[in-house]
C-alpha cells in the first residue's frame, strides 16, 4: 500500500499538470478568436474566386493556360502539400491528417508522389519515412501572412509547369466548428471545374438570365492571356492561403476541446486519489486505535 | 429577355467581405479606364487599377478605393475581388498624407527601377486614397 506522502505527491503532481492544461485550453480560445475571425472573413474571397472562375472554366478552353489544362508531359507523379500544425497536444488534429495524408499517397501503386510538408509535425512524420519530399517549411503558423502563401503557391505552380508532377493536391484541416474538424483532400492544380462547397446565399440568379450569360463569352480587358496570368495563380494562392487559415483555425479549436478534456480528466484523477487518500488515512487511524486499545487491554 | 432591376455587388478582399447588396449602378476602375455597370451588362472580366469605385443605390453614392485584382461583371452581378480595398470611412487620412509625402520624396530622389516603381504605386494609392475620403466628407 502507498504511502500518504506518495499519494500526496502524486496529487500535487496531478493538480499542477491541471493548472497547465487549464492555461493551454485558455491560451487556444483566445488565438482561436482572432483565427476564427480570419478564416471567416477569408472565406467570402476564396468563394467568389472559386465563382468567377468556374464560370470561366465554362467559357472557355482549358488549353488558354498551362494552370487550367492537363500537364504537357505526363510525368506520372501527384505532389501532396500537408498541412499539419507545428505543436502537439491538439488530440486527433495530426494524427488524422498524417493518417489521410499517407493513406492518399499509397492509394494507387503506380502514382510517383512527392510531399510537401506544412507544419512540423508532418515533417517529423514523413522526412523519416523516405518520401520524396520536395517543399518544407515549418514554425509559420504563429504569425500567418499572406506571403507564406505565395511562397507555397509558388512551390506548387513551379513543380506543375515544370513538368514535375501531373498534379497538386492539398491535405488539411478544415475549420467547420469549434467542435469539429474535417480533413479535406483538395486538387490545387490543374485548376478545373470544383465544387462550390458554400451554399449560395445570394438571391438567386434569374434562371433565364442566367442562361443567357452562361451562353455568352466575357468581354476581356485587358486580352484574356493577360488577365489568366494574373488570375490563376492569385487563385492558388488565395486557395493555399484559406487552406493555411483553415488550418490554423482548426488546429487551436481542435487543441481548445484536447485541453478541455484533459482538464476535465485531471479533475477527475484527483477526486479519485483524494478519496483513496482518504482511505488510506482512515485505515492508518483505524489501526492505530486498535493498536492503543489492544495495548490497553493487555495492561 | 427581361432585364434585371438591380445589380447584385459583392465586394471582398482576402481579409473580409466589404460590400454584399443590390445597387443600381457601379462605377470601375478598370485596367483600360473606368467603366459604368448598369443591370444587364454583357459578361465582363476585367484586371482592377488603383482608383476610386463607388456604387450608387437610390440617389445615394458610396465610395471606395480598390487597387488591383479582378473584376467579374454578369447582367445581374457585379463581382469585386481586390487585393485592397477600403470604404471612405474607413481610410485614414493622416497615414495617406505621410505615405503621399513619403512617396513623392523617394521618387524625387530616382533611386532603382523596382523602388522607383513601388514608390509610384504607394503615391498613387495615397492620393486616391485621399481623393475618396474627401469625397466622404463632402457627403457627410
Amino acid at each position: 500500500m502507498p504511502s500518504l506522502l506518495d499519494i500526496r505527491r502524486r496529487v500535487r503532481a496531478v493538480k499542477s499538470t491541471q493548472q497547465i492544461t487549464k492555461a493551454m485550453k485558455m491560451v487556444a480560445a483566445s488565438k482561436l478568436r482572432g483565427a476564427q475571425e480570419r478564416i471567416l472573413n477569408a472565406r467570402p474571397f476564396a468563394h467568389q474566386m472559386l465563382r468567377v472562375l468556374n464560370g470561366l472554366a465554362g467559357r472557355i478552353d482549358s488549353s488558354m493556360h498551362p494552370l487550367l489544362a492537363d500537364p504537357a508531359v505526363r510525368t506520372g507523379g501527384t505532389l501532396i502539400f500537408v498541412i499539419t500544425a507545428d505543436k502537439g497536444l491538439c488530440g486527433g488534429f495530426n494524427t488524422n491528417i498524417i493518417k489521410t495524408a499517407g493513406k492518399f499517397a499509397v492509394a494507387d501503386p503506380d502514382r510517383e508522389v512527392a510531399l510537401g510538408l506544412v507544419g512540423r509535425k508532418g515533417r517529423d512524420f514523413f522526412s523519416r519515412r523516405g518520401f520524396d519530399v520536395r517543399y518544407e517549411i515549418t514554425n509559420l503558423f504563429g504569425n500567418l501572412s499572406f506571403n507564406d502563401a505565395q511562397e507555397i503557391a509558388e512551390v506548387a505552380i513551379d513543380e506543375y509547369t515544370h513538368d514535375r508532377t501531373d498534379s497538386v493536391y492539398l491535405v488539411y484541416n478544415e475549420f467547420k466548428s469549434v467542435m469539429q474538424q474535417r480533413v479535406v483532400v483538395e486538387r490545387l492544380l490543374p485548376i478545373g471545374q470544383l465544387p462550390e462547397d458554400e451554399p449560395d446565399d445570394d438571391t438567386p440568379l434569374d434562371p433565364a438570365v442566367a442562361e443567357a450569360a452562361s451562353l455568352v463569352d466575357y468581354l476581356y480587358e485587358p486580352v484574356p492571356q493577360q488577365i489568366f496570368n494574373e488570375l490563376l495563380p492569385h487563385h492558388v494562392e488565395i486557395q493555399v492561403f484559406r487552406a493555411l487559415l483553415e488550418s490554423s483555425a482548426a488546429e487551436h479549436a481542435a487543441r481548445m476541446t484536447a485541453m478541455d478534456s484533459a482538464t476535465k480528466n485531471s479533475g477527475e484523477i484527483i477526486d479519485q486519489l483524494t478519496i483513496y487518500m482518504n482511505k488510506v488515512r482512515q485505515a492508518a487511524i483505524t489501526r492505530e486505535i486498535i493498536e492503543v486499545v489492544s495495548g490497553a487491554e493487555a495492561l | 429577355m427581361a432585364l434585371p432591376a438591380q445589380i447584385n455587388l459583392e465586394i471582398v478582399t482576402p481579409d473580409r467581405a466589404l460590400v454584399s447588396q443590390p445597387v443600381d449602378e457601379v462605377q470601375i476602375p478598370g485596367a483600360e479606364g473606368y467603366f459604368g455597370v448598369l443591370p444587364g451588362h454583357t459578361p465582363l472580366l476585367v484586371t482592377l487599377e488603383v482608383g476610386q469605385l463607388w456604387y450608387r443605390v437610390g440617389q445615394e453614392r458610396s465610395f471606395l478605393t480598390v487597387a488591383f485584382g479582378f473584376a467579374e461583371v454578369l447582367p445581374d452581378r457585379v463581382t469585386i475581388l481586390a487585393k485592397v480595398a477600403e470604404t471612405a470611412e474607413g481610410i485614414d487620412v493622416e497615414r495617406a498624407r505621410s505615405a503621399r509625402k513619403r512617396a513623392e520624396e523617394r521618387l524625387t530622389k530616382r533611386v532603382s527601377d523596382l523602388d522607383f516603381e513601388r514608390a509610384r504605386l504607394s503615391l498613387l494609392r495615397s492620393l486616391i486614397r485621399l481623393q475618396v475620403a474627401s469625397r466622404a466628407r463632402i457627403r457627410g
